[in-house]
């Protein structure tokens, strides 16, 4: 379990994380979402103790993670892709990790295979690609079979082979129950994998509740349909009082679900060939939420300095 | 807690090739340069003066390869922590042991016993290298003279106390290029430099500066304007003491 209590932390005078508090409970990933620059990692690296916050605690299953007797067997951690000695090799790499926490040998070789990493494990880690290195920090992490995981934008710079195993990986540890709490600024990537997310802007708290409520709670939510009668279609929505627009060749509608675009169409007796509910609606969701704590909007910039 | 961290970082130096390279650098610079300066000294020994002829030191000849030598050391003493803040590692070191003091004190270890054990193979290679050089020439320099065997045992301490001297260094600035760049002005150029200061300060400036301290402990004769070989170890080790000391306190301060 992971408890932040009142996180500040300044950078000179930027504000990078204001008084934020939240919990993430065991047995489910969690989802640490916010646009770039909104202190994640800043909050990340707080829980770490890497960082000092300015006021503030996070804890760690009750307790300050600096104070860890055994800290790999607590907690363990994949943040930015370097943070390894490029000159060693990935086995000596995760050996000394190890070794620092007296954890036994053979787990050196036991994560090497969890991650598929057994082939590259005499490499050294500056010939690595960015999969690799990530598939190292993830051993590395693993090495202490931690309670608590911090995964830092864990699927940035993967192929979609690499996103997928890293996605089904962090499951499988919450169903181990553990705590896994995964950094993103992608919704879309957080929908598939998280089931609570945490939503911050700006270094503030702005959603601590459930993926599927929150993707709910959007105003957003479209339904596309695709009909060899578009125009048709079209005209039986505007009957029914529903304001429709054309995108990519579908008709979008907001306000209704899919079951109510179904019946609509079955009524007007127009074929339906294709109908979704749209899932940007959940970058949407995202964006509404998030738009005020943005910390630059596109096109705000006016000759006269930032409007 | 500190055992399994000394192991670790022991694994984690001994794994990494600059690690040997600097190593073989210390023997070959302090033994090579040594050998140089013995053959050079003998032979102008003949047109010095009265005064220089008094103060010549062959054991201090044969060790003067370690004004070269300690750089190797200081430059691996840098690298052992600044590098981690370079390449990002030491966010795994500092996670996997939150203690960072334990950390610093491990990596602190293995610096201060690599610099001692190399530099005290270098030291008595440089002395027995020369000893030849010397010979031919009609100098012979003898183990068994007084201060010798001290001088080339201080050679050893002197440079483990380098490399503290850089390690110091390197946790304070956390960038290799500025701290190499900053140990080789304290410990090669400077010291020369302050003997052009003028007066009775700038004789002790001189006198207590860095290296032209610390390398009286290779000396069997003494120096004109120089501490003794004790006393000025004892200032050569203030001056690490003083970066190792802020380097505890800040680097368990600051953000990682």
């Amino acid at each position: 379990m992971i408890e932040a209590r009142g996180l500040t932390k300044h950078y000179g005078k930027t504000l990078a994380v204001d008084d934020l508090s939240f919990t993430v409970e065991p047995g489910t990933v969690t989802g640490f979402l916010g646009p770039n620059g909104a202190g994640k990692s800043t909050t990340m690296r707080m829980i770490l103790g890497l960082d000092r916050p300015n006021s503030g605690a996070a804890l760690v299953n009750g307790r300050p993670f600096v104070d860890s007797p055994h800290p790999m067997r607590e907690v363990g951690a994949l943040l930015e892709a370097r943070s390894a000695h490029p000159g060693l090799k990935a086995r000596d790499h995760l050996r000394q990790l190890a070794q620092s926490n007296r954890l036994p040998a053979r787990r050196v070789d036991e994560v090497l295979a969890l991650t598929g990493m057994t082939d590259a494990a005499n490499r050294r880690i500056k010939g690595l690609s960015l999969g690799m290195t990530q598939r190292l920090g993830l051993a590395a992490a693993m090495l202490g079979d931690p309670s608590v995981l911090l995964f830092d934008e864990p699927v940035n710079g993967l192929d979609p082979e690499g996103i997928h195993w890293i996605r089904t990986f962090m499951k499988s540890l919450a169903a181990e129950g553990r705590t896994v709490l995964v950094s993103s600024h992608l919704m879309s990537e957080m929908s598939l994998t998280a089931e609570h997310l945490v939503v911050i802007g700006r270094g503030r708290l702005i959603a601590d509740t459930s993926t599927r409520d929150f993707i709910r709670g959007s105003s957003n939510n479209s339904v596309r349909v695709r009909s060899p009668q578009q125009e048709a279609l079209a005209q039986a929505f505007g009957k029914a009082g529903h304001v429709t627009r054309e995108v990519d060749g579908f008709l979008e509608v907001v306000g209704m679900t899919t079951d109510e675009v179904g019946e609509l169409a079955w009524k007007a007796k127009v074929p339906v060939h294709e109908l979704f509910e749209e899932r940007a609606s959940l970058e949407e969701a995202f964006m509404e939420l998030t738009r005020e704590s943005v910390e630059f909007h596109a096109g705000s910039v006016t000759p006269g300095g930032v409007a | 807690m500190f055992w399994s961290v000394l192991r670790s970082e022991y694994t984690k130096m001994t794994s990494l090739r600059s690690t040997r390279w600097t190593l073989v650098a210390l023997v070959v610079a302090t033994v090579g340069f040594g050998a140089l300066f013995a053959w050079g000294a003998s032979q102008s020994y003949a047109g010095s003066s009265a005064s220089d002829k008094l103060h010549f030191d062959p054991v201090a000849i044969s060790l003067s390869g370690i004004a070269f030598g300690q750089l190797a050391i200081a430059v691996l003493a840098v690298l052992t922590i600044s590098s981690e803040y370079v390449n990002g590692a030491i966010r795994a070191t500092f996670t996997a042991v939150p203690r960072r003091g334990i950390v610093l004190a491990a990596k602190g270890t293995l610096v201060t016993i690599a610099g001692f054990v190399f530099g005290l193979i270098s030291s008595f290679a440089a002395f027995y290298v020369a000893k030849p050089i010397f010979a031919h020439y009609g100098f012979h320099p003898s183990i068994g003279d007084p201060g010798v065997l001290r001088a080339i045992i201080g050679g050893g301490l002197y440079v483990a106390a380098s490399g503290l001297f850089g390690f110091g260094l390197g946790a304070l600035l956390r960038r290799t290029a500025p701290a190499i760049t900053l140990a080789v002005a304290l410990l090669l150029v400077a010291p020369g430099l302050t003997n052009l200061l003028p007066g009775a300060w700038g004789q002790a400036v001189f006198r207590y500066f860095t290296s032209n301290a610390g390398q009286q402990i290779a000396f069997t004769v003494q120096q004109s304007n120089s501490l003794g070989p004790w006393s000025g170890f004892g200032v050569y080790c203030v001056w690490w003491i003083v970066f190792v000391a802020a380097a505890y306190v800040l680097v368990q301060r600051r953000d990682a």
